[in-house]
């Protein structure tokens, strides 16, 4: 078998190793914000704990079910928004969304999702790109309660 | 007699590559591949033939409704009906299950009534009994399974009662493999006064079907899981019950007379196939159960239990700690379905995996939702064969499955 058509999916050992072990898992004590995302079509599902010290995502806790993909998405992200302002990480959010939909033969900046971009080849598989922006909804959905 | 290689050469998709690797196509229980015999009937039908049924007396119409009722005969005789007259073409199995709980359970099935089911049928064979019911204040029961996927009979002489109008039962399941004694159900419901539908969807594709034998009151397929195309499917239902049903949907074609105040219904079977119907595709269905016929039901049955038999010893045998393979583990009552989860592997991470070898498999809950959670998972892979199947694919199934739980567990090395 050729390895390599698996492996730029499961790219880089990234998104497996991010799904084997979940960043940000540990409770937190004290969160502001509480988002959810589920696709009901496979069960899988996100939530994200997060505290924010002023403006700024000083603490997350991710907690999922689901694929490889799913779980890689949500602990990529919860590494990502750390130490962003809310609305910074709503503007990558939508680049990241933007990103993902953009077609396998169209260029993604890949310089500002910085390990994200472990996830830009996912698009190689349409049909798993859900997977991959489930976490980004359950972002949305936590930022969404803000006042 | 039946060679399997030569039998490959019919279906061109089989020919194909994906991501450099050999089609193994292993999605049957979703839907087939059509041979190239039944892709050329469609042809010849709309290059030579096509034309409104029925209604015309030029000669190509006359052509067309004789080729469109030759199709009917041919699929009357392959669940050996005693007259094509009780076989209503639909667009598939779905479609004949709720023509019957509209046109027969409005009728039929009164407050306080029960519905038996088993636990393990397709969302098809359950959503419209649960509308029902509602519509009606009946109820639903179902039938316990037993921890290998079979049906628990025993329960089944206090489940149909008095108020059992109907048992609605899968012959074979599409999520386990399951065969179900769906003929002894028929039994014990008749003596009870109740009818007996089959949910034929995955049994009529793949193993002979008589329903003079089964003695059902209903019998529903999709002619896609069977060789033929999309769209075309049909509704048996025993000639007594079906004269006494009231039409599901009205208008042209299905009447006898009609004046401006109201209307009279044509015969058998027309009097519930309204507006133009699916000609070609009816044409296509015809020509998939002649190649079928030529092969002999016997003979896949034959082909798949051996296949069958081969896929649960590999499975058992190979290295895949943990994985749960559901379902019967007794090939003479199991289809070529096998439904299986895996600890460290997500299914949908195992079928882009099987995807990028060519191996073409379904993940998900397989339309049967309460049965996957009762089995504790969100999904499962599902892998399910045809007669164009071989040992060699349940190999190159295996192995992937095997390679795919190491490159999960230990990384890409
Ligand atoms: C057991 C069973 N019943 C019913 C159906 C519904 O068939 P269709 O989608 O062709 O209507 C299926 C198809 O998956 C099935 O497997």
């Amino acid at each position: 078998m050729d390895r390599t058509k698996i492996d730029d999916i499961y790219r880089d050992r990234v998104i497996l190793d991010h799904c084997r072990n979940p960043r940000n898992i540990s409770p937190i004590e004290h969160y502001d914000l509480l988002g959810d995302a589920v696709n009901p079509f496979c069960g899988d599902e996100v939530h994200f704990q997060i505290g924010l010290s002023d403006e700024v995502i000083e603490n997350v806790r991710f907690t999922g079910d689901g694929c490889a993909i799913n779980m890689a998405s949500g602990s990529l992200l919860s590494e990502a928004v750390k130490g962003l302002t809310t609305e910074e990480a709503s503007e990558l959010s939508i680049k990241f969304v933007e990103s993902m939909r953009k077609s396998i033969d169209q260029d993604v900046d890949q310089q500002f999702i910085g390990e994200l971009s472990a996830l830009i080849s996912v698009r190689h598989f349409p049909v798993r790109i859900k997977c991959a922006l489930l976490a980004w909804s359950a972002l949305e959905d936590a930022l969404s309660t803000k006042a | 007699m039946f060679d399997v290689e030569k039998i490959r050469l019919d279906f061109p998709i089989l020919a194909k590559e994906i991501f450099g690797n050999p089609l193994v196509y292993l999605d049957n229980a979703a839907t087939s591949q059509k041979p190239r015999q039944v892709i050329d009937a469609l042809v010849d039908y709309y290059e030579n033939f096509n034309a409104n049924v029925h209604r015309g007396v030029h000669t190509l119409s006359m052509e067309a409704t004789d080729k469109y009722e030759d199709a009917r005969e041919k699929v009357s005789s392959f669940i050996n009906s005693e007259s094509s007259d009780s076989v209503i073409w639909t667009r598939n199995a779905s479609e004949s299950l709720n023509l019957v709980a509209y046109s027969w359970g409005e009728n039929n099935i009164n407050e306080g009534d029960e519905i038996l089911l088993t636990p393990m049928e397709h969302h098809s064979n359950l959503v419209p009994w649960q509308e029902l019911a509602r519509r009606k204040n009946a109820d639903i029961k179902f039938i316990p399974m037993l921890e290998n996927g079979t049906l628990d009979m025993d329960r089944v002489d206090d489940l149909i009662t008095e108020k059992t109008a109907l048992v609605s039962a899968v012959h074979m399941s599409n999520a386990l493999g399951t065969i179900n004694p769906v003929r002894e159900l028929g039994v014990k419901a008749h003596r009870m006064g109740a009818k007996i539908l089959v949910d034929g969807a995955q049994s009529v594709p793949h193993m002979p079907t008589d329903v003079q034998e089964l003695n059902c009151d209903f019998l529903v397929f999709s002619g896609h899981k069977m060789l033929g195309p999309t769209g075309i499917g049909a509704l048996y239902v025993k000639k007594e019950i079906l004269e006494s049903m009231e039409p599901f949907l009205t208008g042209g074609e299905m009447v006898l007379e009609v004046s401006y105040e109201e209307a009279s219904w044509a015969d058998l079977p027309m009097k519930f196939e309204a507006g133009t119907p699916n000609i070609a595709d009816s044409i296509g269905l015809g020509s998939a159960v002649d190649y079928l016929n030529v092969l002999g039901m016997e003979n896949v049955r034959e082909h798949e239990k051996d296949l069958t038999t081969y896929a649960l010893n590999r499975f058992k045998n190979a290295d895949l700690e943990g994985l749960d393979l559901f379902g019967p583990d007794d090939p003479n009552i199991r289809g070529g379905v096998f439904s299986f989860n895996t600890p460290d592997v997500h299914p949908h991470d195992l079928g882009t995996f099987l995807d990028r070898i060519g191996i073409a498999v379904r993940t998900g809950h397989h339309c049967a939702m309460p049965l996957v959670r009762s089995l504790g998972v969100a999904a499962t892979a599902r892998a399910s064969f045809y007669l164009y199947n071989t040992k060699k694919e349940v190999d190159i199934l295996v192995d992937g499955v095997t390679e795919a739980l190491r490159y999960f567990r230990d990384g890409p090395n």
